[in-house]
């Protein structure tokens, strides 16, 4: 992982990237004091109240994570090698994406018909399948989990307008 | 606690009757069936990455909702065997350790493979696995009811601090930076946090939105993590997955099996690491690769480690499958789960009804001992259903990964929806995804983060019951021997590396000032 990489594959530095998560953290940790201090994070006669539980654990994530967000701002050993490489993040985004765009497709096609369609694009974008291969795949799997779950164990999966359409 | 040891010879009689017992629970033939539908659907799940055994556990954790208790925890801890023994598989033959806990096996395993005894490393793999669950499982049988009685015994106080010890121990006891563990630690508590407060009845963290009222879903968070991050860090490498084919045969089975009582000791040895490891927080990966290297230390064969020695790949696996087993020993009795594996497990138990911990052996006997003689019978059937199946799962994985990824995706979606049918959890799922796969580059630990977000609510709710009868004393925690003795064993936990770092530097400054400047 350390090893050195080529000025095309370098994409950021784990130092960066380091410094985004912690950063992150410590953002975060911000937003988690606010909210549980407005509920009232103080210790009253019987005991702590609902906010003093999660308000020290955000407390203790933003002393931890500055502290890594500084390790890795000022200190020498600070990780400067590549996070990861333009073709690594290439075939991780290629997979990322997609299965971001069958998420959303969920809400609107129901999951048989949106995971059809998924498969069916994965394989053919990603594996450069025909359509002869494609097909069975991309129909039998979301088939087969609808038996299993519609009929078999009665949990219902969230359906689009074309079950709808065939009664279900 | 006197009265507890005393009975002892007494709880271990009740032991064998209540275990023999179990396995009447198990006589219903259904419950068979789910034993074998379980361990074939576990090594299947621990093959395919992506489907480790946690995520795996997990999504199929909803299908047992329609379910009795029983069979639910007998089909899902076949699917945790399955998975154990499923990860050698990948390790040995693809050179992918199908679990953390396969790494150390692919250090021997994949060049036994290499050199065509593939066969060999499977079953010593396999077997192995079969003898530390079963070490493990007698300890289970013995310890459990004893440590049980003793546990009731147990307060608030003294149940928070096993939880502090727990939390602490991560924090000695890890590899990683202690601040990234303790980040990725809060991480999962303020995650348990989001929603309704129990004891008062307030909103935390919710931020007006009606989906956050739910709060985030460990089993959720498991499928993202464990499950999408996985396969986003797999795509790293590309969609190439080309491994050695193996067949195991009769004759190779029973070639091996002469060769490996030669390695008692080692057997011994690693069941003894694993058996320890699982107990406390440390687990099954570090439970191998510790083995793996007093093997290495104390064999006659040491230094051909590495290269392709059965002994290499008989003493992680057999310390990994003690430690996975024994991890429920804590989660059984106390509640506390040793593994993430066992934590879904755990609220698994918490979704049907059953409360981990020392009541559960009083007031669910059936549950419980049918539970651990499945875990017996699951261990046999287990091994020989990878025994004969090898070759079947060795050849799905050569179905070309654009194919497989999508329908692991496809499932693991599924998975998140049905644990409360939101969409927004298939939502949360991928964000979790992207987080587990930067965590993992970065070192950022996950395990504490899945049981900070199983375990947070009850170590906050035992923390704030203490309070309420001490009376906001904070001295309750060293109220009595127990308690403290805990409590000081998990500080010291939780600043060991601190204190090994400032002992390291007084030692070198010591040496270095012993040399006379050159």
């Amino acid at each position: 992982m350390a090893h050195e990489v080529s000025t095309q594959e370098r994409t950021a530095s784990t130092r960066t990237v380091e410094l985004v998560v912690s950063g992150l953290f410590v953002a975060l940790s911000g937003v988690i004091m606010y909210d549980n201090w407005r509920i009232g994070a103080r210790w009253v006669e019987d005991g702590p109240q609902a906010g003093y539980f999660p308000f020290y654990i955000g407390l203790i994530m933003f002393v931890v994570s500055a502290s890594t967000f500084a390790i890795n701002l000022f200190a020498n050993s600070a990780d400067r090698s590549n996070f990861v490489e333009r073709s690594q993040l290439k075939q991780v985004l290629q997979v990322l994406a997609p299965t971001i765009v069958f998420v959303a497709l969920i809400a609107f096609l129901g999951i048989y018909v949106s995971a059809a369609i998924f498969i069916a694009c994965f394989m053919w974008w990603l594996g450069g399948y025909g359509l002869t291969r494609i097909l069975p795949v991309a129909i039998l799997v979301p088939l087969f989990l609808f038996v299993m779950f519609e009929i078999w164990f009665l949990v219902p999966l969230p359906k689009g307008p074309i079950e709808g359409a065939l009664g279900f | 606690m006197g009265t507890g040891l005393a009975k002892a010879p007494e709880d271990i009689l009740d032991a064998l009757v209540s275990l023999i017992h179990g396995f009447g629970v198990l006589a219903d033939p259904m419950n068979i069936f789910y034993m074998f539908v379980g361990i074939f659907l576990g090594v299947l799940i621990g093959v395919l990455p992506g489907l480790g055994g946690a995520n795996g556990v997990a999504i199929l954790l909803p299908l047992t909702f329609s379910m009795s208790p029983t069979s639910a925890i007998i089909m899902l801890s076949s699917i945790y065997w399955g998975a154990l023994f499923g990860g050698a598989i990948t390790s040995v033959l693809f050179n992918i350790p199908g679990e953390p806990w396969s790494v150390a096996t692919t250090f021997d395993g994949y060049p036994m493979a290499q050199k065509g005894r593939a066969g060999e490393a499977l079953t010593a793999a396999f077997t192995g696995s079969f003898l530390g669950a079963f070490v493990a499982t007698l300890l289970l049988t013995f310890l459990a009811p004893l440590i049980a009685r003793f546990a009731l015994q147990f307060g608030p106080a003294e149940f928070f601090s096993v939880y502090l010890l727990t939390f602490c121990s991560f924090v000695g006891m890890g590899k990683e930076s202690p601040l990234k563990v303790i980040a990725a630690m809060m991480l999962g508590f303020a995650l348990a946090a989001v929603g309704i407060d129990t004891v008062t009845g307030q909103l935390r963290m919710t931020f007006g939105t009606t989906e956050l009222l739910r709060g985030f879903d460990f089993l959720v968070a498991v499928i993202g993590l464990f499950g999408v991050g996985e396969i986003l860090l797999t795509m790293e490498e590309g969609l190439a997955f080309k491994g050695k084919s193996a067949k195991i045969n009769v004759g190779v089975v029973f070639q091996t099996w002469k060769e490996l009582p030669r390695y008692w000791v080692t057997a011994i040895r690693s069941a003894v690491v694993g058996c320890w490891m699982g107990i406390t927080p440390g687990g099954a990966t570090p439970a191998s690769f510790m083995s793996y290297g007093l093997a290495k230390r104390f064999s006659r064969n040491g230094q051909r480690f590495g290269t392709g020695e059965t002994e290499g790949v008989f003493a992680p696996e057999t310390a990994a499958h003690a430690a996975g087993t024994s991890a429920l020993l804590p989660m059984l009795t106390l509640g506390i789960p040793g593994s993430p594996t066992a934590a879904v497990l755990l609220g698994g138990l918490l979704i049907w009804g059953l409360q981990p911990g020392p009541l559960l052996f009083v007031e669910q006997k059936d549950f419980v001992w049918g539970l651990i003689a499945s875990i017996y019978l699951g261990n046999i059937a287990g091994l020989l259903v990878v025994l004969t199946t090898v070759p079947l799962f060795a050849s799905i994985l050569r179905i070309p990964f654009s194919i497989i990824a999508p329908i692991i995706l496809v499932i693991c979606a599924v998975g998140a929806y049905t644990v409360h049918n939101a969409f927004t959890d298939i939502i949360f799922m991928l964000m979790f995804g992207v987080v587990g796969y930067l965590f993992k580059k970065l070192s950022y630990p996950l395990a504490p983060l899945v049981l900070a977000l199983v375990l947070g609510d009850m170590a906050e709710s035992s923390f704030r019951q203490a309070m309420l009868l001490s009376q906001g004393n904070v001295s309750i925690f060293w109220s009595n021997p127990l308690v403290g003795t805990i409590v000081t064993l998990a500080l010291l936990m939780l600043f060991w590396p601190l204190l090994s770092r400032l002992v390291g530097a007084a030692r070198a400054r010591w040496r270095s000032g012993a040399v006379p400047a050159a």
